[in-house]
């Protein structure tokens, strides 16, 4: 017993069956359905007739035929780009230019942690009121350029999907700075000075030392930039709805417009693109970002 | 996790740094709140200013002051039309039990994770969070809740927000559970305790910062979601975010611009309020779990 108690604690103090409330969810609620995801997108389920009858690869031909499997991966890619390019930009941006501990600083900090809390849906509806070609936005560039202004932001087949990117980086901004300000707090101040000392100037010292000992916290920001945008669905849905000429439909977006259009096997179809999709990409961008970490 | 440790040492060879900017033209603070004015304080003001106009007014949304301020009559109208009340207690409905649930179902299991080796520990770990960084199957559980009889109730959508947030707490909890020490539970077992008793005694008074913690994303992510609302109770059940939802896609038809910015703001204030009281907690607690 005592050589027991030194070992560490006995099995039976950890029973199993502590497990079994959460995995019986996780089975329910989590498994289950994205097992069905491999099996309904192989039919043809819809709202249209009562039975389910297996199709074969039918959905899967039909989306890639028509380019709907094309365009909503590229556009989906795109977006996660483009939102963790942004995202972290301004968020490192934020960070540096917030980063000394001042009472101006602090309170700043703390607005820009607002978009953060607030309904990402609402946040689409107010670029959607600010992009209008009549309006705000074009009326402050009116305004400096002494012409009338009207760039349909949220109605270009090109540039809109960059500019609802950079309203999503918008929203989550505030969560990077975080993220990178505590990032550069953790850094030695022994560091710094020693750089400082052998006459390193600003630049050079974020390039070289404070840049790659913040990979902490660029891991993070990129990978959740990454793998939450490709679930992206409300800000784009608030404010181009897909448009213009699906150039913004993200997976989801096609999903939920598929879904309420009754095409139900067509829907799963794209929600299991979307899961392998994130389950290819995620574990390899994961990998990688960690791998760079230890390299340092 | 070592800021604090490291900071009161390292103090001394700030000073003189901080000494030499004092003098100079406060180009930072004025930088400061420039970014913050044109980036944060444009849409804000939109949002405000157009959310006390009248119809009329807030046809074409512009960063004008309204001629007259009838933001409070704005506000009565969209908590009538926009079901205000209800949307608030649906959206407590679904999230109270769901992040209850999450933070006891995802503790056991964290605990027991956190404890044991083993490959069947390993691998049930792996699968529990793994829902982390993979997306719900949100179409094929619409079809489930049917078959279980749950399709557009309150209990379905918890289920769903369980399923998909217990990862999150799995993940957190079990490193957390990983740095407390064994003597902890050691003391409460030499005293007769058997694992549930030592659980609730002892363990979970001690990872209450961590759940804290999962707490608040979990609350932030259930309170604003509109995509999975849509799928299992859109229509069925008001949450504030799906009223929104209606309230915009009506308003944006009828022009009602106004009507749809006062509803945000009404929308935003729960959160709001608890994070201007709490700001110091959420922001520390939201920090900790990204950078290890």
């Amino acid at each position: 017993m005592l050589a027991k108690g030194k070992a560490g604690p006995r099995r039976q103090d950890h029973p199993l069956w502590f497990l079994i409330p959460a995995l019986a969810v996780l089975v329910v609620f989590f498994l289950v359905p994205t097992a069905f995801n491999f099996v309904y997108a192989f039919t043809d389920w819809s709202s249209f007739k009562s039975d389910i009858n297996f199709a074969g690869v039918d959905n899967f031909t039909s989306l890639i035929s028509n380019g709907t499997l094309r365009n909503a991966l590229k556009v989906t890619l795109v977006y996660a780009v483009l939102v963790a390019i942004f995202q972290n930009a301004f968020g490192l941006g934020l960070a540096l230019l917030l980063e000394r501990d001042t009472r101006v600083n602090r309170a700043v900090r703390v607005a820009f942690f607002v978009p953060v809390i607030m309904s990402a849906l609402a946040v689409g509806y107010i670029f959607q009121a600010l992009l209008k070609p009549d309006g705000a936005l074009n009326g402050i560039i009116g305004w400096f350029t002494g012409a009338e202004v009207s760039i349909p932001w949220l109605g270009d087949t090109t540039w809109t999907i960059v500019v609802v990117a950079i309203v999503h980086a918008w929203k989550w901004m505030g969560l990077s700075m975080l993220i990178y300000l505590a990032g550069l707090k953790t850094i030695s101040e022994d560091v710094l000075e020693a750089a400082r000392l052998d006459g390193a100037g600003r630049w050079t010292m974020f390039r070289s030392i404070r840049f790659p000992l913040l990979a902490p916290a660029v891991t993070f920001n990129v990978a959740t930039a990454l793998l939450g945008s490709m679930n992206g669905f409300d800000i784009v849905q608030a404010t181009t709805e897909g448009g213009p000429g699906g150039t913004t439909e993200l997976l989801n977006i096609y999903i939920f417009r598929t879904f309420g259009q009754g095409l139900f096997a067509q829907a799963t179809t794209m929600s299991l693109v979307l899961f392998l999709l994130v389950a290819i990409l995620a574990f390899p961008v994961i990998r990688f970002l960690r791998k760079r970490e230890d390299v340092l | 996790m070592t800021i604090t440790a490291e900071r009161p040492e390292t103090a001394a060879p700030i000073a003189p740094a901080r000494r030499r900017t004092r003098r100079r033209f406060p180009v930072q603070p004025a930088a400061a709140i420039l970014v913050a004015v044109l980036v944060l304080g444009v849409p804000f003001w939109l949002v405000i200013a157009t959310a006390a106009k009248d119809q009329a007014e807030a046809l074409n949304p512009d960063l004008s002051p309204p001629s007259e301020w009838r933001l409070f009559d704005n506000f009565a109208q969209v908590f009538e039309d926009g079901r205000m009340i209800a949307g608030f207690f649906g959206s407590l409905l679904v999230m109270v039990p769901a992040v209850v649930g999450v933070l006891i179902l995802g503790s056991m299991a964290a605990w027991i994770l956190g404890r044991r080796g083993g490959r069947l520990t390993a691998a049930i770990y792996a699968l529990g969070i793994s829902g982390i960084v993979l997306p719900p199957a949100v179409v094929t559980i619409v079809l489930l809740l049917r078959q279980l009889g749950l399709a557009g109730t309150a209990l379905g959508m918890i289920g769903v927000y369980m399923g998909m947030y217990l990862s999150t707490v799995i993940f957190f909890v079990t490193g957390f559970v990983r740095t407390i020490p064994h003597e902890l539970e050691e003391a409460a077992r030499v005293d007769g305790a058997g694992p549930v008793r030592t659980f609730i005694r002892v363990v979970l008074p001690l990872l209450r910062p961590v759940l804290a913690t999962a707490t608040i994303l979990i609350c932030l992510y259930i309170w604003n979601d509109v995509f999975y609302a849509l799928f299992v109770i859109g229509g069925r059940l008001d949450t504030l975010p799906l009223n929104l939802y209606q309230v915009a896609s009506a308003g944006l038809y009828l022009q009602n611009w106004h009507l749809i910015f006062a509803y945000i703001i009404l929308m935003s204030l729960p959160l709001l309020i608890t994070f201007m009281v709490a700001q110091r907690r959420i922001i520390s607690g939201i920090t900790s779990g990204a950078v290890k």
